[in-house]
């Protein structure tokens, strides 16, 4: 069975280089414009792991992430964060909302699915 | 979908996010303080950032990313966002916009005017003042965003069952052949311990995962330590019992061993060493006091090609141990059913609370984006809807003249649901000014920068809808009303002073709807336009003679003919070679008037006043010896039956119509369009009362008004050729071609410039 992946960023652009590049690898792709969206269609698209951006409108990736984890349902879930900022102390702001891991934009096809391929059984 | 379409989004976007910044920093720059705009700011610098490093464009890259960490610095407060702040900021706005541009069309920007605010962003962003222009020091592009050294790919992973049963699981991934031993042998080795802590778990890690892909880098040997697994009844299902002893061969290093626990860093107790090539593997099973643990691959990965008999009878046996480290690994939802679903529906209202405050916030309507393509089809398609309703009425009136009743109220029916269908396609099209104004901001800014002048953009009316069309041609008009306003228009600081004005000139640029049509507005509180100076311009360019008695409207006029220009000196600006003709004559060409009215020393107010569409248009359709016109509805006044007393000849062809008191030049149509040879007589046809654009009105002499209707527009030069006198095209209800008719280019054919377009019209017959 295909793995299916929830992506959340707000850039256009970089939602449309996830989808291309998960379907290529074979996942299925499922994706959302911010934080708020992402937790409106995180149940119905129950995805076996989560790719989000920090930098959003309405509900960054912090709180999204937390959103996320607070979902009994979810709350163990792969997320990877999506970001520029490559420096420890954003990453370990990601992991204290309970980030999985992180891929480090530009964004680059083979480490994001290396990166996934790392959370997901 | 492929890269160069996502590359074509990119872009897409990031004039979308350009907007957005610039509109933004305005609102910092009007005082706004709200971190929501901070952020928007922030964001679309970020965006812009991170798809152009997906695309390789480093130039955009390190600009955004120099610009980023100073917006940063506002963001967390630690940069105030002062006047002077914020004119740097706008400047690298336009330089991003810039960089931007070069990176979709090609071409080169200002190396030296980005590197000089690359330096002065680096120093608001260290908090020192910007530093003086100085852009002769060339200034190395920064070097991309260092790539991360790229993650050891995954050999693809072959699972060797070997025949221990219980034993440690060696992982190969050379093929079975026999000499994998001595290969492997000669590799480096390392002892790995790796103990999770809890909240390795909770952030969605998995350490089997992790082992799994460990397995990837070379040969090893697992154990798993379970000695503070306590009895089941003592379990936390959530607490991490569990820790692996690791021996590995592999030629990657320490630091491949490293990444595999990248994500798991912070979170679990990680020993690598390097141990002595040959100890390794038997450590593995020998010095260990740990129990070994059956490490099976299957379970992991259901991809891999295990043949299945062989894993079976491990996994029977492996089976109960496995269930145990799962429920260890695994973080399990053992938390009751009742207080689950209590802290799911509280998550789900806190979210929707959240959603609700946010939207409340944020109150942007859903839209959808439609390639325009399909929208100038479908508006195409309703333009044939309206003709063919207009014809069906018209065939139904010819072969029906008793009026069944029920038909004709259909037809009306018909009629008004067209005209709806007809406006809210229309409305599709329709799209704000803003855009355009918002350009028109950086073009002050880069004016006012040249000329040494202050000046502030006020808008207004930015939401005002209009036709993307008329929205498309409008940017070059305005942007040149623009750098003249602010270069004519406006007075130095100095001289705005001694006259009692602000050092800040003030630019105004105002849209709204009237009576079916958009006005804009360009207002400055310059000097006004000084009537001496144009008189004098004009009649050293034999444009007027030297004693003409013109009002000052018509000398306000006169800066729009051809080659007119009343800069001193040909300067950066008025060196473009556009004039005001060029300005009117774009105005002209979208159906559109201009006018200005100037009062000495309070400034100068340009009146435009266009079609809110290009694609219909209310025209009062007329008879001209014989064939059938369409005069736009805008331009007439009024219509008139000219009275036999109310003619008077002037000159040799000349004749002027009198009405209520004054004299107006009465212009036979047929005549200039050379339909006829001779001039109609005035008496038997209908004088229609137009405005000019140069203020002056004209009575059109046609033979007779068939009505007045709306009609969709052809254009004459897609599909045939410009002809001069006629604007476009249309098709009537009973399915003839109309031209219409290019009331401007009458009125000055009329003037004694019709020689060239009766030759023209002549020849096409």
């Amino acid at each position: 069975m295909k793995k299916k992946v929830l992506t959340v960023d707000d850039s256009r652009t970089i939602r449309n280089m996830l989808l291309v590049t998960l379907n290529n690898a074979g996942f299925e792709t499922i994706q959302a414009e911010d934080g708020i969206e992402g937790l409106e269609i995180l149940e119905d698209a129950n995805p076996d792991v989560i790719v989000t951006d920090i930098n959003m409108p309405r509900l960054d990736g912090f709180g999204f992430i937390e959103g996320v984890r607070k979902n009994e349902k979810f709350r163990a879930i792969p997320i990877l964060v999506l970001t520029t900022e490559s420096d420890a102390e954003k990453k370990n702001r990601a992991r204290q909302a309970g980030a999985t891991g992180w891929i480090v934009k530009p964004f680059d096809p083979t480490k994001l699915i290396d990166a996934i391929e790392r959370v997901t059984a | 979908m492929d890269m160069n379409e996502i590359k074509e989004i990119f872009f897409q976007e990031c004039e979308e996010q350009l907007a957005e910044l610039e509109s933004g920093l305005l609102r910092l720059n009007d005082g706004d303080r709200d971190p929501e705009t901070v952020n928007a700011v922030f964001r679309a610098v970020h965006s812009i950032k991170g798809g152009a490093g997906a695309f390789g464009l480093d130039d955009l890259v390190s600009f955004a990313h120099v610009f980023e960490t100073t917006l940063d610095c506002v963001r967390s407060n630690k940069l105030e966002p002062t006047q002077e702040v914020l004119k740097v900021m706008l400047k690298s706005a336009d330089v991003l916009a810039d960089l931007t541009n070069v990176a979709r069309d090609g071409g080169s920007v200002d190396q030296a005017r980005s590197a000089q605010l690359i330096r002065e962003l680096e120093a608001l962003a260290k908090g020192e003042a910007p530093p003086a222009a100085s852009a002769s020091e060339p200034v190395a592009p920064k070097a991309a965003v260092a790539k991360p050294a790229a993650v050891a790919k995954a050999a693809p992973v072959e699972p060797v069952v070997n025949e221990h049963g219980f034993a440690p699981v060696a992982f190969s991934f050379d093929d079975f052949g026999g000499d994998e031993d001595d290969a492997v042998g000669d590799l480096p080795a390392y002892d790995i311990v790796f103990k999770p802590k809890s909240e390795l778990y909770t952030k969605g890690n998995e350490a089997t995962l992790l082992l799994r892909d460990l397995s990837r880098l070379g040969e090893m040997s697992i154990h798993c330590n379970m000695d503070s697994l306590p009895p089941l009844d003592q379990m936390d299902p959530e607490t991490a019992y569990f820790s692996w002893k690791v021996s590995i061969k592999t030629d990657k290093g320490e630091d491949a061993i490293r990444s595999v626990f990248e994500f798991a860093e912070w979170d679990c107790e990680l020993d690598v060493t390097a141990v002595e090539t040959g100890e390794a593997s038997d450590a593995a099973t020998d010095d260990l006091p740990m129990q070994p643990v059956p490490f099976d691959l299957s379970a992991l990965d259901g991809d891999l090609d295990v043949p299945l008999g062989v894993v079976e009878e491990e996994e029977q046996i492996a089976a109960a141990q496995e269930a145990a480290a799962e429920t260890a690994s695994n973080v399990v939802q053992m938390a009751g059913n009742a207080s689950r679903a209590a802290a799911s529906e509280k998550s789900v209202a806190a979210a929707a609370a959240q959603n609700n405050a946010q939207q409340a916030s944020s109150a942007a309507a859903p839209t959808i984006r439609v390639d325009l393509d399909r929208v100038d089809r479908l508006i195409n398609l309703v333009g044939e809807l309206v003709i063919n309703q207009a014809m069906l009425s018209q065939s139904v009136i010819e072969n029906d003249s008793n009026g069944v009743s029920s038909i004709n109220m259909g037809l009306e029916e018909l009629q008004q649901l067209t005209r709806e269908i007809q406006d809210s396609v229309m409305a599709i099209r329709a799209q704000p000014v803003k855009p355009v104004f918002q350009r028109m901001a950086r073009t002050v800014r880069e004016i006012a920068d040249i000329t040494g002048k202050s000046v502030r953009l006020v808008t207004e009316g930015e939401n005002t809808e209009v036709d993307k069309t008329v929205i498309d041609k409008l940017a070059e008009p305005l942007t040149h009303m623009i750098r003249n306003a602010v270069d004519h228009g406006l007075e130095m600081p100095e001289k705005r002073l001694a006259a009692g004005k602000s050092a800040e000139g003030t630019v105004k640029l105002t849209a709204k709807h009237r009576s079916g049509r958009i006005v804009i507005e360009l207002s400055d509180d310059g000097a006004g336009i000084n009537r001496e100076k144009v008189r004098q311009k004009a009649i050293d360019n034999d444009l007027i003679a030297a004693d003409a008695n013109l009002s000052d409207e018509e000398i306000d006029n006169l800066i729009f003919h051809a080659g007119f220009s009343t800069a001193d000196k040909v300067s950066d600006l008025s060196g473009r070679g556009v004039g005001m003709d060029v300005v009117k004559r774009s105005i002209q060409a979208l159906g559109g008037r201009i006018n200005i009215s100037s009062k000495p020393g309070h400034g100068s107010v340009f009146t435009m006043s266009l079609p809110l569409t290009l694609a219909v248009l209310d025209g009062m359709v007329v008879t001209v010896a014989g064939q059938t016109l369409v005069v736009p509805l805008t331009a007439i006044v009024e219509t008139l039956q000219p009275d036999a007393a109310a003619i008077h000849s002037f000159g040799a062809t000349q004749r002027l119509i009198s009405i209520r008191n004054s004299f107006c030049p009465l212009v036979d149509v047929g005549r200039i369009l050379n339909f006829r040879a001779t001039q109609a007589n005035p008496v038997e046809g209908v004088a229609l009362l137009v405005e000019s654009e140069g203020g002056g009105q004209r009575a059109l002499m046609v033979d007779a008004i068939q009505g007045q209707r709306q009609v969709v527009i052809k254009s004459l030069e897609a599909n045939y050729t410009h002809v001069p006198g006629i604007a476009a095209a249309t098709i009537l209800g009973d399915g003839r071609v109309a031209l219409i008719l290019d009331v401007d280019a009458v009125v000055s054919a009329s003037r004694g410039q019709s020689l060239q377009l009766e030759s023209s019209l002549a020849a096409v017959g």
